[in-house]
């Protein structure tokens, strides 16, 4: 049996988490939709492009962490 | 008098100028087309083959050999209602069929079971209404996944909000799958060591109720980001009947792992534009379970933009993970644990996923096709550090 030895814990994580988002909310300057051209690009959404598809579906089955990817988190056996 | 007469001819004047300059704007912009119009079609096909050595239907050992070949095809539609909101439907149908060497063993009598192979066909349906004067959407979907041994029902319902000045979006869901799995136990667990009827399996249920939330910022012109939380709650039998756990006796049992199972996700998304050629999407995730897994999940893509219509985008995913407090290898567990399984999707390990894609978005159309509004070709190998390896071929057309 392998196990990591990380100890980077969830307090750990949340506290960068807040951290990061009080800053950047502090560091954000309004954007408006004239100035959207860059943002607005196809391959700037914040999500999983379609053809990922099958790739998320088979890291959720092989793998023992899923979910906050916007990808499948339950249902459907995955079995073998 | 005449100063009447004027002021009465200036305000008829005025009032035409003002409804002729209405008529107008209503004609122009703010038609708004209630007939149900096609907006898209995606058609995604991939090829995925994996081997390793460490299949849990034996016990930790053995061949772990698969392919799966995935086709799926979904279909967007919109419409406006009478209050000018959009509404988006979402149909999709997608099919895997896959041949599996470690399934094929869960009848190690035959030389080749019907388990070495199965179908899974999983049709969805989403609904989306969306006020832009507001801000806000509102959603609710369904899904279906049937295969030989397994049957789920998914269900959702999702709202976002966008802040005023429409640089930042709060979003969240709440969704659920019923499931239902047949209990084909390994042959030798089997009375009279032989398969049942298709009706004479006892089965079991599985039910996963969760929740989603997001926040997305748009920072300046060239970075937005987005915060993911995740709290799942898995209920119901959460092994699998055919998994098969080998003690330090060399006595024989099937997988058992407890019956409840919450999962706390936590991601991070940042899409930067470089210049003006290059895309980095960024991606974290911490994640911690109840059962003891920990994991952090890295993930870079950059998309090189070669012209506006054709980009590479090579991309490296990171993976580690402590095992669950129930994992231990072939013949490692003790007759006295009460909970056990050797399957090695749940030992501690880390992964590297690598690969490229090409997409393709000409003006005129992907080999002068009109329709055809985007070609996106990928590949990816995917190995972990216990010799399980896998490569993957995916493609992605897009109609309009």
């Amino acid at each position: 049996m392998r196990k990591s030895n990380f100890k980077f814990g969830y307090k750990s994580v949340l506290f960068l988490f807040s951290t990061g988002l009080a800053l950047l909310m502090i560091a954000c300057s309004p954007v408006k939709e004239y100035q959207k051209n860059r943002i607005n690009d196809g391959e700037m959404v914040l999500g999983n492009r379609k053809v990922e598809k099958t790739e998320l579906s088979f890291q959720s089955y092989r793998e023992g962490a899923s979910g906050a990817n916007a990808g499948k988190s339950g249902g459907g056996c995955g079995c073998n | 008098m005449r100063k009447l007469t004027l002021t009465i001819i200036g305000l008829y004047i005025g009032l035409l100028a003002a409804f002729s300059q209405t008529s107008k704007t209503v004609d122009s912009s703010k038609y708004k087309n209630r007939a149900l119009t096609f907006e898209e079609a995606n058609f995604v096909s991939s090829y995925y083959h994996q081997d390793g050595n460490n299949s849990a239907v034996t016990g930790g050992i053995g061949s772990e050999k698969l392919t799966d070949i995935s086709n799926s095809i979904e279909l967007k539609f919109y419409n406006w209602d009478r209050k000018k909101r959009k509404n988006s439907y979402d149909f999709e149908l997608g099919v895997d069929h896959y041949t599996s060497a470690s399934s094929d063993m869960i009848d190690s009598k035959a030389n080749s079971s019907a388990s070495h192979a199965d179908t899974r066909i999983y049709p969805s349906a989403n609904w989306t209404v969306e006020n832009e004067q507001k801000g806000t959407s509102f959603g609710a979907g369904g899904a279906i996944s049937h295969e030989f041994d397994y049957m789920s029902w998914g269900g959702n319902i999702n709202f976002s909000k966008k802040t005023k000045n429409r640089n930042g979006e709060f979003s969240a869901k709440l969704f659920t799958y019923l499931d239902n799995l047949k209990l084909i136990y390994p042959v030798e667990f089997r009375p009279g060591g032989v398969a049942l009827r298709h009706e004479d399996y006892a089965t079991a249920g599985r039910n996963t109720f969760g929740s989603s939330f997001s926040y997305s910022q748009i920072v300046n012109t060239r970075l937005q980001l987005a915060f993911l939380v995740d709290l799942i709650y898995q209920q119901g039998y959460l092994g699998l009947p055919f998994h098969r756990v080998y003690f330090t006796d060399n006595s024989e049992k099937v997988e058992n792992l407890p019956g409840k199972r919450f999962k706390l996700p936590v991601g991070f998304r940042a899409n930067y534009f470089l210049g003006d050629n290059i895309i980095l999407r960024g991606y974290y995730r911490y994640y911690q379970d109840d059962w003891g897994l920990k994991a952090h999940t890295f993930n870079l893509e950059t998309s090189i933009k070669f012209t506006p219509f054709v980009s590479l985008t090579p991309f490296y995913r990171f993976y580690t993970q402590t095992a669950v407090d129930y994992f231990a290898a072939y013949q490692a567990h003790k007759t006295t644990d009460t909970y056990f399984t050797s399957n090695y999707d749940l030992s501690g390990f880390t992964s590297h996923f690598y690969g490229t894609g090409i997409r393709l978005t000409p003006p005129k159309g992907v080999f002068g096709i009109e329709h055809l509004n985007m070609l996106e070709l990928r590949y990816g190998h995917y190995e972990k550090n216990n010799g399980m390896n896998s490569n993957i071929i995916s493609m992605n057309l897009k109609f309009k």
